[in-house]
C-alpha cells in the first residue's frame, strides 16, 4: 500500500499525562510523527493537537482509531479539506543583506522580528510546503539556527 | 461524611460490590491496609508475590465475570504487578489495580520505592490514574470500575500517593460517571447488521469464527442459537474454547497454529467469515495473504480498532456481540434455510475424517494428551481449567472437552508463563464449589511456585497437573523443527522434588509415571481438599500437532505424529 501524508487533529481533555498518552501510542505502535503541536483550546478544558504523520491507508486508519480509543480523546479529525499553517524562526548573522532577508520573509507572511548585536531573527508563517521552500531560500544568507513550529490545521 | 483517602478506597470497593481483593502490602499502601484490617465487608487474600496477586484477581474476574481487584505497594510492588496488568490488558480482562505511591511531595525526587507507575503502565492498561488531589479520588475510583468493565473490558490502574490515603476529606461516592470522551457503542449499526444478514443468506460456505469477545459479552447462548438456526459450522479461537460446547456437532474445533485440520481448512475455503469477538491474531491467521482468501468478512467487535486492523473487512459492525447477534438472528430466523449449507458441512466433515485431531497413545510412557483427556473424563464439566503457557496449554485447548464459557482460563494473548497457578487460585476463590485444575508444565509452574503457600493457607484445593517432559517443551519443539535440534537452554533435567516441594508448603504431592498412578493421584487430589502437585512424567519429545509454522498459510499444516 502507498504511503500517504496525513494531518490529524485530536481534541483531548487538557489533563495530566494526555500528551504522553498520545506520543506513547505513536512510539509503542511504531507510527511516525512528522510534527506534533499542542495547545489549550480557549475557554474550555480541552486541548487541540495537530499531528502530521505518514503511513499507508491501513496504518492511518489504525492511528485514528487508536487515538480515539484513548479515554481522554473527545474527537479525532483526519483532515481532507483544511487550512494548514506552520511558522518558522530563522537566525541570521547581522552581516547578511538584511533588506533581502526582509523581502524574502515578506513573501512568506513574515519579516524580521528581532535585531541583536550580532544577529537578526526573522519569521515566516505559511503552508508547510512553502515553509520548506522558504528555508531553502534562506540558505544563501547563512542561517545560524532554524526553528519550525510544526503544523497547525483547521478543517474548512 | 469526612473520611481518609484510605477509607475512601475501602468504601468504593464495598460500594462496587467487591467481595474479594488480592494483594500484598508495603510502605506506600499501608494506610489502605490499616483500613482493610478494620473492616469485614470484603476478604483480602494475601498472595506471596504481587504478580500473583494481579493474576489471581484476573483469574477471579475471568471465572466470575466480575471486576477483579488487586492492591500493591509502590516501586517494586508495582513493577511486579506489571506482567499481571499486561496479561489482563491483552486478554481484555476487567481489573482495578490500586497501587500505593510515594507522597506527592516526593514524586519526581527518586524517593525510596518510587517509580513512575502511570508512565510504565500506560501501554498495558486500558486507562490509568495518578491521584493528585483527594477531591478527585471518589470520582477516579468510580471511573476506574466503570472503565474496567464497560466497552472492551481491561485493567485500570489507580496510583495513590501515600499522603492522599492519609488525608481527610469529604466523601460522596458518585452514583454515575460523567465521561463525555468515553462512550462505548454497544448497539451496532442497524444497516450494517441487515447487510451482514443478507450476506449470510447469500453465502454458500459461511463460517462462524468465534473469539474471546463472545465470552466477555456473555453471548454464548445467542451465538449457539445463531449456529443452531442456521446450521453454520463454527471454529473457536484459543480464547473462545467452551463457547460452542465440545459435543456440539457444528463445532469444528480450534483454528490457528495448533488448530485441527478441518478448522484450518474451513477458514481457508470459506466464502464468508463471520467473526464474532475475534481479533485475527497472528497465531490464528498464519500468513495473512492466504487467510480466508476466498471470503468476505463480517467483523463484529466492541473495539473499532480491532476491525480492519489486519484483514480487510466487508461488513464492519462495532457493537456488543450479544446485542448484535440477537439482531442478526432477528433478520435471519424466518428466512434462513439450514439445508443450504449441507454440502459445505459435508466437505468439512470429510476433512475431519481425513485428519482428525488425534495422537498415538502408548502403554510404555504417558502421553500428555492422554492426561488431558483423562482429566476431562473424570471431571469434565465440573472443573474450571486454567493453564500456563506452552505445549501443555495447547494440548489442554485441543483435548479438554470444554462445554461452557469461563471454564477455560489461560493467558492467550500475552502468553504469560506463571499465569496458571495464581489464576487458578483466583478462580477457586470465585468458584469454591468447583474443582479448579491448573494444567501446567515443569517450566511454567516454577514461575509462581511460591503461591503454594497462598493456596495452602487459604485452603484452596487447586490441583496443579504438571505435564513434566523435563524440557521447556514448546521452545524445544521449535528447536527440533526449525533449529536443527540445538536445544539451547531448554533442557530442564535438573528439577526440584515436586512432591516434597508441595508438601513443604502445606500441600500434597504425587509423582506419577504410569496411567494407573495418575488415576490414583487425581482421585486422591480430588478427594484430598488440599493444594496439590501431580507431577506426571510424560513423553519427553512429544510435539504439539498439527502445526502451522509461524508465517505459513493455515492450510499448510504439519500433521504427522511420528513415533518418538
Amino acid at each position: 500500500m502507498e504511503t500517504v501524508r496525513r494531518v490529524i487533529s485530536v481534541v483531548v481533555l487538557n489533563e495530566a499525562q494526555v500528551l504522553a498518552r498520545v506520543s506513547g501510542l505513536f512510539a509503542g505502535r511504531g507510527y511516525n510523527i512528522e510534527t506534533l503541536t499542542v495547545a489549550p483550546i480557549p475557554e474550555t478544558d480541552l486541548s487541540h493537537m495537530t499531528i502530521v504523520t505518514r503511513g499507508n491507508q491501513r496504518v492511518i486508519e489504525q492511528i485514528t482509531k487508536q487515538l480515539h480509543k484513548l479515554i481522554p480523546t473527545l474527537k479525532v479529525i483526519e483532515h481532507s479539506e483544511m487550512v494548514e499553517k506552520e511558522m518558522v524562526l530563522v537566525k541570521f548573522p547581522i552581516e547578511e543583506k538584511l533588506s533581502d532577508i526582509q523581502t524574502l520573509c515578506a513573501a512568506y507572511n513574515g519579516g524580521i522580528v528581532n535585531v541583536g548585536e550580532n544577529m537578526v531573527i526573522a519569521m515566516a508563517a505559511d503552508e508547510p510546503m512553502r515553509i520548506k521552500h522558504f528555508i531553502t531560500a534562506t540558505k544563501r544568507y547563512n542561517p545560524i539556527e532554524i526553528v519550525r513550529s510544526g503544523v497547525v490545521a483547521m478543517e474548512r | 461524611m469526612k473520611i481518609s483517602g484510605a477509607q475512601m478506597i475501602i468504601e468504593a470497593i464495598i460500594a462496587e460490590g467487591v467481595t474479594k481483593v488480592f494483594g500484598y502490602p508495603g510502605g506506600a499502601i499501608m494506610n489502605v491496609y490499616d483500613e482493610i484490617y478494620k473492616q469485614n465487608d470484603f476478604e483480602h487474600i494475601l498472595t506471596r508475590h504481587e504478580q500473583a496477586a494481579v493474576h489471581a484477581a484476573d483469574g477471579y474476574a475471568r471465572a466470575s465475570g466480575d471486576v477483579g481487584v488487586a492492591m500493591v505497594t509502590s516501586g517494586p510492588g508495582f513493577t511486579n504487578a506489571v506482567t499481571g496488568l499486561a496479561t489482563a490488558y491483552t486478554d481484555s480482562v476487567p481489573l482495578v489495580v490500586i497501587s500505593g505511591q510515594v507522597p506527592l511531595s516526593l514524586i519526581g525526587t527518586d524517593g525510596f520505592q518510587e517509580v513512575d507507575a502511570v508512565g510504565i503502565s500506560r501501554a498495558c492498561t486500558k486507562h490509568n490514574y495518578l491521584v493528585h488531589d483527594i477531591a478527585d479520588l471518589p470520582r477516579i475510583l468510580k471511573e476506574a470500575f466503570y472503565i474496567a468493565r464497560s466497552g472492551r473490558p481491561g485493567p485500570v490502574l489507580v496510583d495513590v500517593p501515600k499522603d492522599i490515603t492519609g488525608e481527610i476529606a469529604e466523601f460522596v461516592y458518585p452514583a454515575d460517571v460523567h465521561l463525555p470522551t468515553y462512550k462505548p457503542n454497544y448497539k451496532g449499526n442497524e444497516r450494517q447488521i441487515k447487510k451482514a444478514a443478507e450476506a449470510i443468506l447469500k453465502a454458500k460456505k459461511p463460517l462462524l469464527y468465534l473469539g474471546g469477545g463472545v465470552v466477555l459479552s456473555n453471548a454464548t447462548e445467542v451465538v449457539r442459537r445463531l449456529a443452531e438456526i442456521s446450521q453454520m459450522p463454527a471454529v473457536e479461537t484459543l480464547m473462545a474454547r467452551g463457547v460452542m460446547g465440545a459435543d456440539n456437532p457444528l463445532l469444528l474445533g480450534m483454528l490457528g497454529m495448533h488448530g485441527n485440520y478441518a478448522s484450518n481448512m474451513a477458514m481457508s475455503e470459506t466464502d464468508l467469515v463471520i467473526s464474532l469477538g475475534a481479533r485475527f491474531d497472528d497465531r490464528v491467521t498464519g500468513k495473512l495473504s492466504e487467510f480466508a482468501k476466498y471470503a468476505d468478512v463480517i467483523h463484529v467487535d466492541i473495539d473499532p480498532a480491532n476491525i480492519a486492523k489486519l484483514v480487510d473487512v466487508d461488513y464492519p459492525i462495532v457493537g456488543d456481540i450479544k446485542i448484535v447477534v440477537e439482531k442478526l438472528i432477528g433478520h435471519l430466523e424466518a428466512r434462513i434455510k439450514p439445508e443450504r449449507y449441507h454440502v459445505w458441512r459435508d466437505i468439512l466433515k470429510r476433512y475431519d475424517e481425513l485428519h482428525p485431531l488425534t495422537y498415538h497413545d502408548s502403554d510404555e510412557v504417558i502421553k500428555p494428551q492422554w492426561v488431558i483427556e483423562r482429566i476431562g473424563e473424570k471431571v469434565g464439566a465440573d472443573a474450571v481449567i486454567t493453564s500456563d503457557v506452552g505445549q501443555h496449554q495447547m494440548w489442554a485447548a485441543q483435548f479438554y472437552p470444554f462445554d461452557r464459557p469461563r471454564q477455560w482460563i489461560n493467558s492467550g494473548g500475552l502468553g504469560t508463563m506463571g499465569y496458571g497457578f495464581p489464576a487458578a487460585i483466583g478462580a477457586q476463590v470465585a468458584c469454591p464449589d468447583k474443582h479448579v485444575i491448573n494444567i501446567t508444565g515443569d517450566g511454567s509452574i516454577l514461575m509462581n511456585v511460591q503461591e503454594l503457600v497462598t493456596a495452602a493457607e487459604n485452603k484452596l484445593p487447586v490441583i496443579n497437573v504438571i505435564l513434566n517432559n523435563h524440557f521447556l517443551g514448546m521452545v524445544r519443539q521449535w528447536q527440533t523443527f526449525f533449529y536443527d535440534k540445538r536445544y539451547a537452554e531448554t533442557d530442564l533435567s535438573y528439577q526440584p522434588n515436586w512432591k516434597l516441594l508441595a508438601e513443604a508448603c502445606g500441600g500434597a504431592g504425587y509423582d506419577v509415571t504410569t496411567k494407573a498412578e495418575f488415576d490414583a493421584a487425581l482421585d486422591a487430589a480430588l478427594e484430598g481438599g488440599k493444594v496439590t502437585f501431580i507431577n506426571v512424567a510424560v513423553d519427553r519429545l512429544e510435539n504439539v500437532l498439527p502445526m502451522v509454522p509461524a508465517g505459513g498459510a493455515l492450510y499448510n499444516m504439519l500433521l504427522e505424529h511420528k513415533e518418538s
